[in-house]
């Protein structure tokens, strides 16, 4: 009778042994390519930040050599500032625009629903390398669609404007670009959303004589919190990342008007060899992005 | 139905705004088509209507020279790989066509691998108990809500000390490696019963068939998910192809395209073709397999 349980033990962990096993060799193949091409670059960025790192040569160790330079350099300063404008703008209206959009079509007939869905997802499906070339084309100063409406279609443009090339107007032309290829999976998600609604409370709420204005907002959106808590998230994420567009369209120009943290990072470490400075503001931008996420967590946990 | 004047005011304000709402979202969808349809036409029209600075909406005559000057700006060859020290090296072929064609190997090959490794960590992550689940679990989350691009710089060196960089393998791994197949598939995983995992292998099943004969099948859809988005993003993945391929045989569409764009900045034609060649072939894959796509977005979403 004593020594029962000792055995059971031992067959006890011996299954548990194999439960690990089996786990990790399950894990394996994911975690070689997770381990290796994700993790270790990131602690390698963290790592190497602290290093005054180029091509050819051995790194040399700095301490928080790279951190001071970047405080004292105006164009990251420039570069943080236009990055937090196109947060502050596009994340709102990216978040208002798709919520009215997908409202408006989850109501309509299924059909009409995907196809709205499918029209609003298309610029971000044809790649962010066409859809840049194409707009290039359309603000063109010349050649451009948009100089042609405003000029002669409708009359609000005396003469043409270089759009992308014009520090007054560059980084809106971006940030209106940018929100055309940020909409559709947000669409998507509230569209879903709006399905998974409780439909059994929305019924009540209207015998109740509640308007559809007040089961939208004290019903739907409650139950949706979730959903925008994610969508504001990912796009906070989405339009600190902007680089295509930036590097295709204006390469940071004109006068640094459309430099981006991104395309800072990009610029410094490909262009200028200067990979431990890139990785610096790597860093920064990864805990800017952290905090964010962070903050906007916190205030939808308490809604 | 009733009659439009039987409503009273507050129904009336309703349905007006519906209306109202319907016609402004059109005008969006329009103007959201609108940049495609200017790439397709734009890809057929004479060099002096797409320089006419009246747009012209539809092209008077549907011309090929955007393609064929695309096609004969880059050679490269079909293939070549190395052989016991020798090279060999296929037919020379028009660059963009290799463009394409790169691009379609290194889409489907992560896709691929995507699946394979992503299935079966995520049914480990889901139906497994073993030590470090929860750590693994947090380090993959918090993978996910970094920016991919922050840890581009040490990839780019990790892959040119593996001897990989320039290569189409160093835009696939990253891919297989990025964790969000796996969060997806486990979100799937979850959802099957845990019985039918322990009655297989009461059964006496090995771990493997376990997986293969009862798991898989039932997560399909969520592999089918996984793929579409995974083949979809690495199709348009243009930051990592940029920074990792140089040679212009080893290009991918979206990056041609974009060197193409640095040499002949105002010759839309040619850049209205490309871009069409780029985004025509993942276009018709989305349209096809989109309500697996859509799935997927979702899935990601629910715990995200």
């Amino acid at each position: 009778m004593v020594k029962t349980p000792v055995q059971y033990n031992k067959k006890q962990r011996r299954l548990v042994m194999q439960e690990n096993v089996a786990a990790y060799a399950f894990l394996l193949p994911f975690l070689i390519f997770f381990v290796g091409f994700v993790l270790y670059p990131m602690f390698m960025c963290v790592y190497t930040s602290f290093f005054d790192a180029t091509m050819g040569r051995e790194d040399i160790f700095v301490g928080l050599k790279n951190y001071q330079d970047l405080f004292q350099d105006e164009v990251f300063w420039i570069a943080l500032r236009n990055t937090l404008v196109i947060v502050v703008v596009s994340v709102p209206i990216t978040c208002i625009f798709s919520l009215w959009v997908a409202s408006a079509i989850s109501k309509m007939p299924v059909a009409a629903t995907s196809a709205f869905r499918c029209i609003f997802y298309l610029p971000v499906v044809t790649g962010s390398v066409a859809v840049t070339m194409v707009w290039k084309w359309m603000f063109n100063n010349y050649y451009g669609i948009f100089n042609y409406l405003g000029k002669d279609v409708l009359g609000i443009l005396d003469k043409n404007i270089n759009w992308l090339g014009d520090e007054k107007y560059a980084l809106w032309c971006i940030i209106l670009i940018l929100l055309t290829t940020s909409v559709g999976q947000p669409i998507v998600l509230y569209v879903s959303a709006l399905d998974n609604v409780d439909k059994s409370l929305v019924e009540a709420a209207e015998v109740d004589g509640a308007t559809p204005k007040q089961a939208f907002w004290k019903i739907k959106w409650p139950q949706m919190m979730p959903t925008t808590l994610y969508i504001l998230v990912i796009t906070t994420i989405n339009s600190f990342q902007c680089f295509a567009l930036i590097q295709l369209l204006t390469s940071g120009g004109p006068k640094n008007s459309t430099m981006t943290i991104m395309y800072y990072i990009y610029y410094s470490a490909f262009k200028l060899y200067k990979y431990g400075y890139g990785n610096a503001m790597g860093v920064i931008l990864a805990i800017i992005i952290a905090i964010l996420s962070a903050i906007q967590f916190k205030a939808g946990q308490e809604k | 139905m009733k009659h439009y004047s039987q409503l009273s005011p507050e129904q009336r304000r309703a349905k007006l705004y519906s209306i109202f709402s319907c016609v402004v979202i059109c005008l969006i969808a329009f103007t959201f088509l609108f940049p495609l349809y200017w790439i397709i036409t734009g890809s057929f029209k004479t060099k002096t209507e797409i320089l006419s600075s009246t747009p012209v909406w539809v092209p008077s005559e549907w011309v090929m020279t955007n393609y064929e000057n695309l096609m004969s700006k880059r050679t490269a060859p079909l293939f070549d790989f190395s052989l016991f020290g020798y090279t060999i090296t296929g037919p020379t072929i028009p660059g963009a066509i290799r463009w394409l064609l790169n691009t379609v190997v290194m889409s489907v090959s992560s896709m691929l691998l995507t699946c394979l490794t992503a299935a079966m960590a995520g049914y480990a992550l889901a139906k497994k108990r073993f030590y470090g689940r929860t750590i693994l679990f947090s380090l993959i989350v918090c993978a996910m809500a970094l920016p991919k691009q922050v840890i581009l710089i040490p990839l780019v060196r990790e892959m040119s000390a593996l001897n990989l960089y320039d290569t189409i393998w160093s835009v696939i791994i990253p891919i297989v490696g990025w964790p969000f197949g796996v969060f997806l598939l486990k979100q799937f995983a979850e959802g099957i019963p845990t019985e039918m995992v322990e009655a297989c292998r009461i059964d006496g099943a090995s771990e493997w068939r376990t997986f293969t004969d009862v798991m898989f099948p039932m997560i399909k859809p969520g592999v089918g998910a996984c793929a579409i988005f995974t083949f979809i993003n690495s199709w348009n993945d243009y930051f990592m192809q940029l920074i990792m391929l140089m040679s212009t045989k080893e290009l991918t569409i979206s990056v041609g395209i974009a060197t193409m764009q640095g040499e002949n900045s105002t010759d839309f034609g040619i850049l209205m073709a490309g871009s069409a060649l780029a985004s025509i072939p993942i276009i018709i894959v989305f349209l096809i397999f989109q309500k697996y796509f859509t799935k997927g977005i979702t899935m990601g979403a629910v715990k995200g």
